[in-house]
């Protein structure tokens, strides 16, 4: 139907013409009622997913293995990211990207012994795209290190959507969310890899339900390995850092 | 909210394929049930988005996409009944998504 005058002769890239004839228009503009439907059928997010198969091109290029991190806010994310980079310095040379809304206390956090970390604060935008990652990407140095790690904003919603070249995606849950989280964040939750379920420590004080969270995430996201951890504390640790280990020898033989 | 984003990066592909025309008055969208975009939001952010340019005061129309799986075991193509994408057929759970992640812009009307 046309929008504008509600007449049903809109054909597909062709002009259709009516006799003028007066009468009130729904929109100040003047116009002569010639309209064209054009058909365009494109994803949004094509140009993204474009650029973000160029990352993983240049990432490959350097030999780099590239983690994409998501979670709510709060749920550990930079803790859990210090302690990998701590305990894994002598194996692995990680940099980092954080992306957060405002200020860089989690670059911070994370340039232990010399760690390259670039942070990106993105104002009001709520996720990474591809092209910040390149630039951020840009300005570490890249010989330097082996294990790119993308911290994303804050954000269990909108990161989903956004392929940032990443060769496997993190999605942390810390035990003070609630069991049913993976089934509220189902998009989120269906596009990770891994899933890290965060704070094991405390999770007999909040009263944490282990078999009904497990349940939910294999439920929702059958494809992700799943790693149970208190990253404040050390706890568990060691089967996520087996995993990196795989992941970076798979990515060598590539 | 990135439907903010979503809708400037529309809107960029809508004035593209408008460059000969004068005003747009429609734009058709598709939106997946689990693409993360809430129509709503997206409504909201068109009308902010669209502010002098010549598809302000145009109507933005979404059709919702629902979900569609496939069974690969099975051969089966079939709607979920909740979110565990669960063959109907056979109970297994590694389904693929065929429809429903779907963010798009289906056609514009212009002149």
């Amino acid at each position: 139907m046309c929008g504008n005058c509600g007449c049903s002769e809109v054909n597909e890239v062709k002009f259709h013409t009516h006799e003028h004839h007066d009468h009130e228009h729904p929109h100040n503009q003047d116009h002569d009622h010639h309209h064209q439907k054009i058909e365009i059928g494109q994803s949004i997010l094509a140009k993204n997913d474009r650029l973000a198969e160029r990352n993983r091109g240049f990432f490959l290029a350097h030999n780099l293995l590239v983690v994409n991190v998501l979670s709510s806010p709060g749920s550990g994310k930079t803790t859990f990211l210090q302690r990998t980079i701590t305990d894994r310095q002598n194996e692995l040379k990680c940099g980092v990207i954080v992306g957060d809304l405002e200020t860089d206390n989690d670059a911070q956090r994370l340039r232990i012994n010399d760690t390259q970390a670039i942070q990106i604060t993105t104002g009001t935008v709520c996720h990474l795209e591809a092209e910040m990652v390149l630039k951020a990407a840009q300005k570490l140095n890249l010989k330097d290190i082996n294990l790119l790690i993308i911290e994303n904003v804050g954000n269990l919603v909108c990161p989903a959507a956004y392929d940032l070249g990443e060769n496997f995606r993190v999605v942390l849950l810390s035990v003070t969310e609630g069991e049913d989280k993976p089934l509220k964040y189902p998009t989120m939750f269906k596009s990770a890899d891994v899933v890290i379920v965060n704070k094991m420590d405390i999770a007999e004080a909040v009263e944490f339900d282990r078999d009904k969270a497990l349940l939910n995430i294999k439920k929702v996201a059958p494809q992700a390995t799943i790693f149970e951890v208190s990253a404040r504390k050390g706890l568990g640790m060691e089967n996520w850092y087996n995993y990196l280990n795989v992941r970076s020898r798979n990515l060598l033989l590539t | 909210m990135h439907e903010l984003s979503i809708i400037e990066n529309t809107l960029e592909i809508a004035l593209e394929n408008a460059k000969n025309a004068g005003k747009i008055h429609w734009l058709k969208m598709r939106i997946g049930e689990i693409s993360g975009v809430v129509p709503e939001a997206l409504h909201f952010a068109f009308d902010v988005v669209t502010k002098d340019t010549i598809a302000e005061g145009a109507t933005l129309e979404i059709e919702t996409v629902p979900v569609n799986c496939y069974c690969q075991k099975c051969e089966l193509e079939f709607k979920p009944l909740d979110l565990c994408y669960e063959c109907p057929n056979c109970g297994n759970l590694h389904t693929k998504i065929i429809t429903g992640k779907e963010i798009e812009l289906t056609s514009l009307e212009v002149s």
